[in-house]
């Protein structure tokens, strides 16, 4: 890899206690790709992503963002310096529009400068663009001044997706968003992806729903009990008797 | 008449303290400390208009900042704790600016009389007012405006991306922070805010009261600083104002008939409102009807 990827796990650990989550994981992900996590329930794939946010400490290694160790800093600025996240369990605000659910995560440092401009209202009239140019992305634009707590469930998916797009990350980081999602919306979905990497950021995105991890990601890794068991294009992964055996147990007659 | 007036006064001042702690509520933090910086700002004003015989306005202003500097002080390590433990630290620090002032004594011989703060005795002849021939008139007239000019400033703020920071860091911390909003500033930011608005209402409280001791600067107090929010709603700074009407206008002066029930009423009130209005007496739902049943025709079908 001559460009530097855009984040590096280096030999990443996190115990609770006894439970080794994540234990000594190392993860490249390259510059313009998709890349996804999956593994079995448990396997320490949202704690991974937890861990790139800064939620809580890392016991061991290091997270490095475009060059820069991010293990110490905290949560706020991490995402100032480009990465932004979902979550698996929506977490909107649900008192605030729809609309300032986004100017509200406008927080890189041009947006905000931007935003301390004249127009205090509506924000300025470039903070004012992206958020509509998002909206209508998402297709959330006649939502616009609907309370977030009043949006459908799939309205509210696709709100968080925008939200976390509206700091301009480099990195986005996709905790499982087709659950609960039916064809049509992960078709949707899956476009949308799509999309927002040929506009130049890079996902890392979890997803159970197989489907849509082989139809999109440009690459593989596969956690199992906290260890990265396998990675490399779909084709690999699927023909990898590891990943077989993770997801469906070791057969009995050897 | 004066009565009246003086009624008029005190909703003003209650107003300003119920917006103070409005600002801190926003963010989702309970604090009783309110009270604790309207001592601040009534000593720190009072001592400068009587012992430095500077002229209200300036003394206003320091009694705001250095309330509002002790909040910034204060916030850094009390907003590291949440929930009941944050209001167990703002009740502790409430009762030690009481305390500090129940004991600080500093006082100077103006002819027979002794000025200045004077520990449980209390700051006595705090006569700004009365000896520069303001009317009662003139100071409800004086306190409302600052009531208005705190309210269309922190109105303005509201609207302003601040006040919707303020509100997403209120509703969910860890999403704020995943959205790269850096809440302890925020959150420290507000409690200074507060804290500047409560030292401009204890300053003008120490002035039209002309008397103030520690026991006024009590729980008590702090309670209603944040009565006031709670009972009218958070979705804008008009129901803090309906509160503080209704709760020192109707319930503490118009139910006097009723001696020391009215206490018990109170409690009750507040009980009844939290379980019929959760929000607030002016919550975001009706403040969208009656901006709904104000609005021109088009903007109805607009939006």
């Amino acid at each position: 890899m001559l460009e530097l990827p855009v984040l590096e796990l280096k030999d990443v650990s996190k115990h609770f206690g006894g439970v080794r989550a994540v234990d000594g994981v190392d993860l490249g992900v390259a510059r313009g790709e998709i890349l996804a996590l999956i593994g079995p329930n448990g396997s320490g794939k949202s704690t991974i992503v937890n861990l790139i946010c800064g939620l809580f400490p890392l016991t061991a290694g290091r997270v490095v963002l475009d060059g820069v160790d991010i293990s110490g800093m905290p949560m706020h600025a991490r995402v100032t310096g480009g990465v932004a996240r979902t979550f698996q369990n929506i977490r909107l605000f649900g008192q605030l529009t729809v609309w300032q659910n986004l100017w509200v995560a406008q927080n890189s440092g041009e947006q905000r400068r931007q935003n301390f401009g004249r127009r205090w209202f509506g924000g300025s009239r470039g903070a004012r663009g992206e958020v509509e140019r998002t909206l209508e992305f998402f297709d959330l634009a006649h939502k616009s001044n609907e309370l977030a707590a009043n949006l459908a469930f799939g309205e509210q998916r696709r709100l968080e997706f925008a939200r976390a797009l509206s700091a301009k990350p480099a990195l986005l980081l996709l905790d499982e968003p087709a659950a609960g999602m039916n064809a049509e919306e992960i078709d949707q979905l899956d476009n949308r992806i799509r999309k927002v990497r040929d506009d130049g950021v890079t996902v890392l995105l979890i997803e159970h729903q197989m489907e849509l991890v082989m139809s999109i990601a440009d690459r593989i890794a596969v956690l199992n009990f906290g260890r990265k068991i396998a990675e490399g294009t779909p084709a690999e992964v699927q023909a990898s008797p590891l990943v077989r055996e993770a997801y469906l147990g070791t057969p009995e007659i050897a | 008449m004066d009565f009246y007036l003086g009624l008029i006064q005190i909703i003003g001042v209650h107003t300003l303290l119920g917006l103070s702690a409005y600002c801190v509520l926003l963010t989702g933090q309970v604090s009783l400390a309110q009270a604790g910086f309207f001592a601040i700002g009534a000593y720190v004003a009072g001592i400068l208009t009587v012992l430095a015989q500077w002229p209200l306005i300036p003394a206003l202003a320091v009694a705001a900042v250095v309330s509002g500097a002790v909040a910034c002080a204060v916030g850094f390590p009390a907003l590291r704790v949440k929930g009941l433990m944050l209001v167990v630290a703002t009740v502790a620090f409430g009762e030690a600016v009481r305390l500090f002032f129940f004991n600080f004594t500093y006082q100077i011989q103006a002819g027979v009389l002794h000025l200045g703060p004077h520990g449980a005795e209390g700051f006595r002849q705090i006569r700004y007012f009365p000896q520069h021939g303001w009317s009662t008139l003139d100071v409800a007239l004086f306190i409302w405006t600052v009531v208005a000019l705190v309210m269309a400033g922190l109105w303005w703020l509201d609207h302003s991306r601040i006040g919707a920071v303020l509100r997403a860091v209120g509703e969910d911390e860890l999403a704020a922070q995943s959205v790269g909003i850096n809440i302890t500033a925020v959150k420290v930011s507000a409690m200074t805010v507060g804290g500047f608005i409560a030292g401009i209402g204890g300053g003008i409280f120490a002035h039209y009261t002309t008397h103030i001791e520690h026991a006024q600067f009590g729980v008590v107090l702090a309670t209603f600083a944040i009565a006031y929010p709670i009972l009218g709603g958070l979705s804008n700074v008009f129901g803090t104002l309906l509160a503080a009407v209704f709760i020192q206008g109707f319930l503490i002066e118009g139910l006097r008939f009723m001696g020391d029930w009215r206490n018990l009423l109170f409690g009750g009130l507040i009980v009844l409102a939290m379980n019929v209005r959760p929000r607030g007496l002016l919550d975001a739902g009706t403040t969208r009807a009656l901006r709904r049943l104000f609005a021109p025709r088009k903007e109805r079908s607009g939006a």
